[in-house]
């Protein structure tokens, strides 16, 4: 196989395709709407299905229903339109709906500029939307990356049953790049696990699991989904025992396995008494920086590039913070995961550099803020 | 058949609650179609519609509020021998009214059933979509000034092919049902009804009164004849059925050796029209043609035909790290507007540099060595400008030749547009270069 020339959202739509993605919904928007474009001429014709919502509430819909009646599914956005995502997003979470989300994000707040890009949802997509359970956030760099985190999120979303965002970005996700699809990684593929014997309760975990067995609506049995809080049959409940036990689980769920998606680069450098932390876009500034440092500076620093954002991968950020003076986080808004950052490395001096101007941040720019010292 | 009621949980809706009749009404009618509990799913809307998928004992969904069409959409494109049936009230067709347009305009197979008692009962009694002016309710007097909507009429012009009007304490209700759902399309079904808790306190109507109200309003019973078309999931399915797989995403394979080896960093500055972005990926085709890496990053407004456009390229023998560039080998200056979008570029080039530039395009400062390029020389069109300077700059041989621009062309484009941009470059061959180098 040759190499490829694609932009990070149609390579978001190959990893879709690859990790068996069987209906999309989206409703247009810039900069996410070459992916409805990629996806519209690779699925159907594969047996597929593409919707066009009417708007991103009714697309978020139209996934939801197909994952209950066993579909793979994903939708695809941009801030605003995460915005109206969210009551649904809070609905995957509670009634353990598997769906991928991409968010190509753009400029903000508001409206915002359609065509520059930003990372100013770090933080919107872990905590917009009610109840403040988890979900998992991946965030890609490259054209690469938009495969193969595509496929992991589809894989997360199946095996957790919970709704996984991909974090792109318009200098990601419309910026065209060489794909050598022989040396690109492609995960195994999992499956959500299903029910197989013994009475089926739809929220019922078996003793030491924290993930429902699944059964899609429209078989032989009978399955209840509901957005209402639920015990483990589906059905409202006030009890306030069975409420606390359930949310708890939900939060375990995700939060106790990440060490098991936790996907990062690390790249240390000897005597490096500082560590850069960046993600997405940002990650291939500070990589050429720390070239640059070393290069014509002397200068050593190391690199810590996240590519599982959320639940936040503590024993990485702590391990990769150990042996340095000073962490710099770099990110395309005003100050987000650095608070993260600050958390984890509370006894480190944690500094942040930021741009939101719709602009990358530079090499330069990175380079002068570690010399700042 | 046997009655669909779930047996561990019978309807409880406040005492002389006519959604009572409703529930009824629709197990008569699933057990008059003969249908078994898994072929049926229920999905329920928010208030006290959404109680109805816990008194059926079938598949069920129960989501957000107005957003119920949407799950069911979800779940017949994917399970087209469901019968897929969704319960509403007058709220949720207040708040999920652009799904209710979708629904009618698209005609998926699915029966939905608005149980319209003209409030929001479980709320406190507030206004819906379908409240009469003259009703009193918990929203003190802002219903007098909003209109009603007639679902039946908002359904059949947006172009439902089955509308039914009903009042739930009507004999053959379950009879309307059973056409409703087995109708082959989108089915809407009024359900005119009576909330004892909220609405009847303060606006004592009765049945009659009811009947009265709807005789006042177009009669809709059943199929709306000039609606009649195909199914949508069918429809979606024979037309999905012939699409080719496009794109294949084979890749292409190297063809060329590179004329030169090193890292390239080229800017395009244009206006939108100038074909700029397909002038960037003709670029980066004949450079994946030599076996480079390349990324291209795009940088336009989001008017579609005004305004600068601009495309960067790298073109590396290496990985490539930072995608923006920073001290281009070549810039391309097609229009004022572009170069003024680019203009801190052309201080940070060196003497190595090369500025191509449409005649009386200003430039600014730079020590890169410049070409003015008089286009209309050569009849090259706003939409051939981009073309043009890359035959131009292909004349150099770095970092593309002509040879791999015409393959990267023909790789690109084919029949009539293959023809013209060959023709292009021809005119372009009569325009003045660089000085090839000593």
């Amino acid at each position: 196989m040759g190499v490829l020339f694609v932009d990070g959202n149609q390579a978001v739509a190959m990893g879709a395709i690859y990790a068996g993605c069987t209906f999309f919904a989206a409703y247009p928007i810039t900069p996410a709407s070459t992916l409805l474009e990629a996806m519209l001429k690779a699925l159907p014709a594969r047996g597929g299905i593409v919707l066009q919502g009417e708007d991103e509430i009714a697309s978020i819909g139209y996934c939801l229903g197909a994952s209950m009646a066993g579909m793979k599914t994903m939708t695809a956005t941009s801030g605003p339109g995460v915005s109206l995502y969210s009551e649904n997003v809070s609905f995957a979470i509670a009634g353990e709906i598997p769906i991928v989300i991409v968010n190509v994000m753009r400029q903000g707040p508001s409206t915002g500029s359609a065509t520059r890009g930003a990372d100013g949802d770090i933080q919107f997509m872990r905590w917009g939307c009610s109840g403040g359970l988890p979900l998992i956030v991946l965030a890609p760099t490259d054209v690469r990356d938009c495969f193969t985190l595509t496929v992991h999120a589809f894989n997360l979303a199946e095996r957790f049953r919970c709704p996984v965002f991909l974090a792109s970005n318009k200098e990601i996700g419309m910026t065209y790049e060489t794909l050598d699809m022989d040396t690109v990684e492609k995960p195994p593929l999992i499956d959500r696990a299903s029910h197989t014997s013994g009475s089926f309760l739809p929220f019922q975990v078996d003793t030491g699991q924290d993930v429902p067995a699944f059964l899609a609506i429209g078989g032989p049995t009978l399955v209840r989904q509901t957005s209402s809080t639920h015990g483990p049959d589906g059905y409202i409940t006030a009890d306030p025992s069975l409420i606390q036990v359930g949310v708890e689980r939900l939060q375990r769920k995700i939060e106790a396995k990440v060490s098991s998606f936790t996907y990062y680069d690390l790249q240390e450098m000897k005597d490096a008494r500082i560590l850069l932390v960046a993600y997405g876009i940002t990650a291939r500034a500070a990589r050429a920086a720390a070239e640059v440092l070393f290069r014509d500076r002397g200068t050593p620093s190391s690199l810590l590039v996240l590519k599982t954002l959320w639940p936040v991968p503590e024993r990485v950020l702590l391990t990769a913070a150990e042996k340095v003076d000073r962490v710099l986080v770099l990110e395309m808004n005003l100050g987000q995961y650095v608070y993260e950052v600050r958390r984890v490395l509370a006894a480190k001096r944690v500094d942040f550099y930021g741009k939101m101007s719709g602009q990358l941040i530079t090499p330069a720019e990175i380079v002068r803020e570690v010399l700042r010292g | 058949m046997a009655s669909l009621l779930n047996p561990h949980r019978p309807p409880v809706f406040c005492p002389g609650c006519s959604h009572d009749r409703s529930v009824r009404g629709l197990d008569r009618a699933l057990q008059e179609m003969g249908l078994k509990a898994d072929e049926v799913v229920i999905v329920s809307d928010i208030g006290c519609s959404g109680l109805f998928d816990t008194f059926f004992q079938t598949h069920a969904f129960h989501g957000l509020h107005g957003r119920a069409l949407t799950y069911a959409a979800g779940i017949k494109l994917s399970r087209p021998d469901l019968k897929v049936i969704v319960t509403m009230g007058d709220g949720g067709l207040g708040i999920g009214g652009a799904h209710l347009l979708a629904a009618c305009r698209r005609n998926l197979d699915l029966t939905l059933l608005v149980l319209n008692n003209f409030n929001f009962g479980m709320t406190g009694g507030q206004f819906s979509c379908t409240t009469p002016e003259q009703s009193s309710v918990a929203s003190g007097f802002l219903n007098a000034l909003e209109r009603p909507m007639d679902l039946c009429t908002v359904a059949a012009s947006a172009g439902a092919p089955f509308v039914t009007r009903a009042s739930v304490y009507q004999k053959d209700l379950s009879r309307l049902i059973v056409e409703a759902v087995s109708f082959d399309g989108f089915s809407v079904v009024d359900l005119w009804s009576i909330c004892p808790a909220r609405y009847l306190k303060r606006n004592p109507i009765s049945p009659k009164d009811i009947e009265r109200a709807m005789a006042k309003l177009p009669v809709f019973h059943g199929p709306v004849a000039t609606n009649a078309r195909n199914e949508y999931g069918r429809n979606y399915r024979q037309k999905s059925g012939r699409q080719t797989v496009d794109p294949d995403w084979k890749g292409v394979d190297k063809l060329y050796e590179p004329p030169v080896k090193e890292r390239r960093e080229l800017v395009l500055l244009g206006s939108a029209g100038e074909r700029v972005i397909t002038a960037g990926h003709l670029l980066a085709g004949a450079a994946v043609l030599a076996g480079m890496r390349v990324t291209q990053k795009n940088d336009y407004n989001i008017t579609v035909m005004r305004g600068p456009s601009v495309t960067e390229l790298i073109i590396s023998p290496g990985p490539i790290t930072y995608t923006g560039v920073e001290q281009p080998d070549v810039v391309i200056g097609l229009s004022q507007e572009g170069v003024n979008r680019g203009r801190d570029l052309f201080e940070r080039m060196t003497s190595w540099g090369r500025v191509f530039s449409t005649m009386g395009v200003e430039i600014p400062a730079t020590s890169a060595q410049i070409l003015e390029v008089d286009l209309k020389a050569a009849r090259i069109k706003k939409k051939e400008r981009a073309l043009a300077m890359l035959s131009i700059l292909a004349r150099t041989g770095d970092p593309l030749t002509g040879q791999m621009l015409t393959r990267a062309l023909e790789q690109t484009f084919h029949g009539k547009r293959l023809t013209e941009a060959l023709d292009v470059l021809q005119r372009a061959a009569t325009l003045p270069g660089f000085q090839e180098k000593p």
